[in-house]
């Protein structure tokens, strides 16, 4: 496997990790998405009616067989998915909680009522009514 | 201590709940419990002790329920100050009481509780070297120097508490909070406490595997 590809791939590799940390989310980076996954599916059809190909461009980098190539792809992609379900799933965490958190609190009188209700004599501070 | 609130994220402390908020209810009136979808009655046992208890409709993490509390205390007009406290009867309403007063001085925004500050509390040995693990790594990756990273026991005046927005929902939370701080402009300083190490919220306690969690949860933000 020559440098060229080693390099790329490494890049690949640690663009699927700095997502992990950064966010994706966003028009235009759904919109690259859609774009790499439209590319996917064109390139996946070519290689079917062109098996030869995917060897030609496997040696191309060095590799050894169009298989290797596929291969690697495929880790780089599962990557990237692990990525951006780890984000999705943290996103969608965040949202829950504040749900729960809305919830929760509008089943409570508030502090000023508690305050109120004291003033006037009533049950001291706390106690559910 | 009418224009203060104690915060007490709750999560199954339903046998010493009642005594911890009585007797916090000795010196402050208000007080807060959040019950993180408990499966015992802890809820019902710190409302008859005399707290406010507001019920998560499914467990979070103590993160999540601090800052409920907050949220909630921070609604209050009339209120000052706001002190996070734990349920298991680790912490000493003095400590709170002296951290506040240190707030009520004005020459700090945050108080942080620290149990290596003097000699008075003596965690076990393992204890000891997670926790300036930890310590080590907060004060490393915040600017900070904290000498307790993961004291249950802060005190905040209204700007630090309007300011913090913890979003790390479980056991993470504490090094957010320190994280949020030194990036900040807030005036903080530590205070000596006192933890009540008994065989009840020892057997409670973090273990130690929470550690790598914790880690882990900070990394993956």
């Amino acid at each position: 496997m020559i440098v060229v590809f080693q390099v790329l791939l490494i890049a690949l590799v640690l663009g699927a990790g700095a997502t992990l940390l950064r966010g994706t989310a966003g028009a235009r980076h759904q919109a690259i998405r859609r774009l790499l996954l439209l590319a996917f599916v064109a390139a996946a059809v070519v290689s079917i009616i062109f098996p030869q190909l995917l060897s030609s461009v496997a040696a191309l980098f060095g590799i050894g067989r169009g298989t290797d190539l596929v291969l690697y792809g495929l880790v780089v992609a599962f990557l990237g998915v692990l990525a951006t379900t780890a984000r999705r799933f943290r996103e969608q965490e965040t949202r829950l909680t504040k749900l729960a958190r809305r919830l929760a609190i509008d089943e409570v009188p508030s502090p000023r009522a508690l305050r109120d209700r004291e003033g006037e004599g009533d049950v001291a501070a706390g106690g559910h009514v | 201590m009418q224009d203060c609130w104690l915060v007490v994220p709750l999560f199954n402390e339903g046998s010493v709940v009642g005594e911890v908020v009585r007797e916090a209810r000795r010196t402050f009136p208000w007080v807060v419990c959040v019950d993180d979808g408990s499966s015992d009655d802890s809820a019902e046992v710190a409302e008859r002790a005399g707290a406010i208890v507001i019920r998560h409709p499914v467990n979070l993490g103590q993160g999540a329920a601090l800052q409920t509390g907050l949220d909630y205390a921070v609604g209050d007009p009339d209120a000052k100050y706001f002190v996070t406290f734990d349920s298991d009867g680790q912490h000493r309403v003095e400590d709170a009481a002296d951290m506040v007063e240190v707030l009520r001085s004005g020459e700090t925004d945050i108080v942080f509780g620290s149990r290596f500050l003097d000699a008075r509390t003596t965690p076990s040995f393992l204890k000891r070297v997670v926790l300036k693990t930890a310590v080590a790594y907060t004060n490393a990756t915040t600017g900070m120097s904290l000498t307790d990273a993961h004291n249950g026991l802060r005190a905040f005046n209204r700007t630090a508490a309007t300011l913090l927005d913890i979003r790390q929902n479980r056991m993470a939370h504490a090094s957010e909070i320190v994280e949020q701080v030194g990036r900040s402009d807030l005036r903080w300083r530590e205070h000596p406490v006192h933890i009540l190490y008994s065989d009840y919220s020892l057997s409670k306690g973090q273990s130690l595997w929470n550690s790598v969690n914790i880690l882990g949860e900070l990394f993956l933000k």
